[in-house]
């Protein structure tokens, strides 16, 4: 029934998809080349963090709390995992070996924000807002000192390989080849299909919307947010539940920040802080309320692919950027208002 | 850990004094801090750096204040920071274009400088209005409400400050009376005057002035006087009480809640606005807020250290302007401290988790 | 007499207040204990101690004879002491079945390996309980939210019957409700009765305490102040009692 309710209420988001499909439309014909694989893979390319920033968003949001800190957690992890990375293959370890340890040591490390968050807003009962609040300026501190230092040198190039590399390659003559661009002759045009990176995030996302949708972590994530009385006399651990869903917000931030480094090759320690606002919207207009209880993850993925669309049309129209935060405000009220009227499309029954 | 129902148990409000004293720990925290730095900080308790942090805690004074209405009504304004950018900039484009001569006309600077601010508050009304009316009319949350028109915020001061420059060629004398202090003494001279340097100061004797009581604190001081008042004490103070303790409850009452709202909303982004104003004569050009500059979430947090909750219902002024301080003297005497930049921003999310935490589980403690 | 279930000098202090302040009475199998009082009295206390949501400062508890410590609703609920709260503790963003099974839900196999949420068992076992309490709900899938108030009261009681509650505690059980639902609750607690569960019933309605509760206790400012069988008393003197006319002792009051 949940499953059917995340595909109904993803359904009956009609004006979201029909927004989505204007947008599409619109920015085709303003923008030369948008409305190409090319054009669309960039799109997305630009939107993985935004994703799983979203997601992670997602299940902080859906307890009826907010999470400030996925920001400063992105940031801090690229730094991370870039000097992690770096020491190790400066240390001699082949390549792969340190990148594959270095990001897991990372994502490691990035539970540990979440962890505080958790700690102060499930067991001590601070409100979500101070509490990532605070745990973001300690973790955003924590970068800078760690890049006070020196920028990540040595990162093995295996690295930015990995981080730009695409699932499929098509060659004319050559056929497909999977993961490793092909050799070819120069002037050979090679199609490039689908980001790994794209693809990565998606398998997260995907792992993400069926543990919320489909176990009993994801039901009882909606029941404190629906009503954490209710889920305490149940007999629902809601201190330790809220504990690990802050817990996997930061782990998906860290995750996003170890895609950049690999896209970018370099730590920057503000790398999400833009994405903050912008990943909170993407939930709203995914169907998600404030107030908790509400929300499905691949109604934050719609959310964030009219953002990423957004973002990228308008920067291939030649548009100034002013205008997305005009846009983005608009669509975000535009979105709510919905809510308001409308609210058979979105509180459908399961 | 506070959270069982005692106050409904015998019916008996739990003791409001209690309750008074136990905000009282910020300002403990706050005469603590300045005690601690006085020691650690290199010329941390001088007349001059006491004044430097009332100087820059200006703006975020009058943000804070305007967020605490708004969070006593159970809301909250994300948009305080960049309706202030907006405001900034606004004002001191019309500033520009009506005094400085290439724009074609040139008023005399009083008056360009009057409409400048003129324009910048009535564009933050505006603001104000669209907030308010989304939150009163519409019933958008607040959070969504005011996310949205900061992003149109947002995209019009980019828009006229042409990505973010910062406007200059504004009329003189704004830095003067920004930067300028009530009274000065000239200790080599002996000379004293109000609102300038006294006669005959040397620009040798410049850097050694004494100031004091920096003009924009006037302003400030006056306005939390202004709203002190209005909450404690009128009845829109009370509506605002009421309608974030129960907003049925308020409505039975016969309360007008939805024009009381939009009235809040207007206030909140008119103060701001102010604060943008603020900032033109304290910077000498109009200057837009760049995105994470985080300005709504210090004045949150310093309204809820001043003891206001989310949910609305409780909240003060001066418990506020007390956060304001706190942060400010935080910023501030780590810096002096020799603390960098970086430590700093870890002390305070550590000093503002142990701030809460005290007042959660031990609010009877002062 | 032998109780099913029984608390012995129990007290609870929040801070400075004393909200439950040594009592002590007990409830048989198959019996009905109404437990009355004015606002204030301790009653929600003394029965969140009981469903583990407070623990007790002093005191015991005795379960089936024997003495059981409830540091938490988990620990309640297992030994088969199930509560209906004023507010019900239902979810309304989540629909009936999801509420019944609301901490307790029923896991099944993804490909054989990944435990997922059974819906389709739960909202079968659903339907079977609400229609064997004679339960009227148009549509399972809907969220509680679109539920009238008797309904939601109605799911409440199926998940403590459902989940074979050995003792119930209902608190206003009656309160916000139609009469020809008010009734209906009453007939539940008869029929939990009949079958042999222990029921403690708060309720400011007196003729509904009168026509099903066996015994009653009534306390005020956190104490017991006296116990009655039902039929030996009349509401007059009941309303009394919770006013505040002396302590009052009966005979075989402990």
């Amino acid at each position: 029934m949940k499953q059917q309710r995340g595909l109904v209420s993803l359904l009956s988001e009609y004006w979201a998809v029909a927004f989505l499909g204007v947008e599409l439309v619109v920015f085709s014909i303003l923008g030369a080349g948008f409305f190409s694989l090319n054009g669309l893979q960039i799109v997305l390319f630009y939107g993985t963090s935004l994703f799983l920033l979203a997601t992670a968003e997602t299940f902080v949001i859906v307890t009826g709390g907010v999470d400030l800190s996925v920001g400063y957690v992105m940031g801090f992890a690229t730094i991370v995992s870039a000097k992690l990375v770096a020491a190790f293959a400066r240390g001699g370890m082949a390549p792969t070996a340190a990148i594959l340890v270095g990001i897991l040591l990372t994502l490691l490390i990035g539970l540990g924000p979440g962890l505080l968050s958790g700690f102060l807003v499930g067991r001590l009962k601070v409100p979500p807002f101070l509490a990532t609040f605070s745990t973001g300026g300690i973790v955003y501190g924590s970068s800078l000192l760690l890049i006070g230092g020196v920028a990540a040198k040595e990162v093995p190039i295996l690295a930015n390989e990995i981080g730009n590399s695409y699932l499929l390659y098509w060659a004319r003559g050559r056929g497909l080849s999977l993961f490793l661009a092909p050799e070819v002759a120069r002037g050979t045009r090679v199609v490039e299909i689908v980001p790994s990176m794209v693809v990565v995030t998606l398998l997260f996302v995907a792992a993400a919307a069926f543990v919320l949708k489909r176990s009993r972590f994801g039901q009882h994530a909606y029941a404190i947010g629906g009503n954490v009385d209710a889920a305490v006399r149940a007999g629902i651990d809601t201190k330790s539940h809220l504990l690990r869903i802050y817990m996997i917000s930061s782990l998906f931030a860290s995750l996003s920040g170890v895609i950049y480094m690999l896209e970018y090759v370099t730590g920057k320690a503000d790398a999400g802080v833009s994405y903050l606002l912008d990943s909170i919207v993407a939930v709203v207009i995914g169907g998600a309320s404030l107030y908790g209880g509400a929300g499905t993850v691949w109604g934050t993925v719609l959310g964030c692919l009219i953002l990423s669309v957004l973002e990228t049309g308008l920067r291939m129209s030649g548009v100034q950027t002013f205008d997305k935060f005009i846009a983005v405000g608009v669509i975000l009220i535009f979105a709510v208002l919905i809510d308001q009227f409308f609210p058979e499309l979105v509180h459908k029954e399961d | 850990m506070g959270t069982d129902s005692a106050a409904s148990i015998d019916g008996a409000p739990r003791a409001s004094a209690v309750s008074v004293l136990g905000k009282n720990w910020a300002l403990f925290f706050l005469l603590a801090s300045v005690a601690v730095f006085s020691v650690t900080g290199s010329n941390f308790f001088t007349l001059a750096n006491l004044q430097t942090i009332l100087y820059s805690a200006t703006v975020y004074l009058l943000l804070a204040s305007a967020e605490t209405f708004v969070i006593i009504t159970g809301g909250i304004d994300l948009s305080v920071g960049y309706v202030k950018g907006l405001s900034s900039v606004v004002g001191a484009v019309v500033m520009r274009n009506l005094w400085y001569v290439q724009y074609g006309i040139q008023w005399p600077p009083a008056a360009a400088v009057a409409a400048g601010i003129l324009v910048a508050l009535l564009v933050s009304l505006a603001c104000g209005l669209a907030s308010g009316l989304l939150v009163s009319r519409y019933r958008v949350p607040p959070f969504i409400a005011t996310l949205g028109v900061l992003g149109v915020a947002y995209g019009v001061t980019l828009h006229a400050s042409d990505g973010g420059f910062p406007i200059g060629f504004l009329p003189p004398g704004l830095r003067e009376v920004g930067n300028g202090f009530v009274y000065y003494h000239n200790p080599v001279t002996g000379l004293s005057r109000f609102f300038g340097p006294p006669e005959g100061t040397l620009d040798t004797q410049v850097r050694g002035l004494i100031r004091v009581f920096p003009n924009s604190l006037i302003l400030v001081i006056l306005f939390l006087l202004v709203l002190w008042y209005l909450l404690k004490h009128t009845r829109f103070g009370h509506h605002t009480y009421a309608i974030g303790g129960s907003m049925d409850a308020a409505v039975r009452a016969g309360i007008n809640t939805r024009g009381h709202l939009l009235l809040i909303y207007v206030l909140s982004a008119s103060l701001a606005g102010l604060a943008g104003v603020v900032d033109v004569f304290q910077t000498g050009t109009g200057n837009f807020t760049p995105m994470g500059a985080n300005f709504e979430l210090f004045a949150i947090a310093a309204v809820i250290i001043g003891g206001a909750s989310l949910m609305g219902g409780k909240g003060r002024i001066l418990a506020s302007a007390v956060g304001v301080l706190l942060l400010q003297v935080l910023d501030n005497g780590l810096n002096l401290s020799g603390v960098e930049s970086f430590y700093r921003y870890i002390a305070t999310g550590v000093i503002l988790i142990v701030a809460v935490v005290v007042d959660q589980l031990f609010p009877d403690l002062f | 007499m032998a109780y099913l279930l029984e608390v012995r000098n129990i007290v609870k202090r929040f801070g400075g207040l004393t909200a439950v302040a040594n009592v002590s009475m007990g409830v048989e199998a198959g019996e009905v204990v109404g437990l009355l009082g004015d606002n204030g009295a301790g009653k929600s206390t003394l029965i969140k101690v009981i469903s583990g949501v407070y623990r007790a400062d002093e005191g015991k508890v005795l379960f089936q004879g024997r003495e059981v410590e409830i540091n938490s609703p988990t620990d309640a609920l297992a030994m088969g002491i199930e509560t209906i709260y004023q507010d019900l503790a239902l979810a309304e963003n989540l629909n009936t079945p999801s509420n019944i099974f609301l901490g307790r839900e029923k896991m099944k196999r993804w490909a054989g390996l990944i435990p997922v949420l059974d819906h389709e068992y739960m909202h079968a076992e659903s339907r079977k309980i609400l229609q064997k309490l004679d339960i009227e709900i148009p549509s399972l899938r809907n969220r509680i939210r679109a539920l009238s108030g008797g309904q939601r009261q109605a799911v409440a009681i199926s998940r403590s019957i459902y989940w074979d509650a050995k003792f119930m505690i209902m608190d206003e059980p009656t309160a916000a409700l139609g009469v020809a639902e008010q009734k209906k609750v009453l007939d539940t607690v008869n029929l939990l009765k009949s079958h042999g569960i222990g029921v403690i019933v708060i309720s400011h309605q007196m003729h509904d305490v009168f026509s099903v509760a066996d015994r009653l206790v009534i306390m005020r400012r956190g104490e017991k102040v006296a116990e009655r069988i039902t039929r030996e008393t009349n509401a007059d003197e009941v309303v009394s009692l919770i006013v505040g006319a002396e302590k009052v002792q009966s005979p075989g009051e402990r």
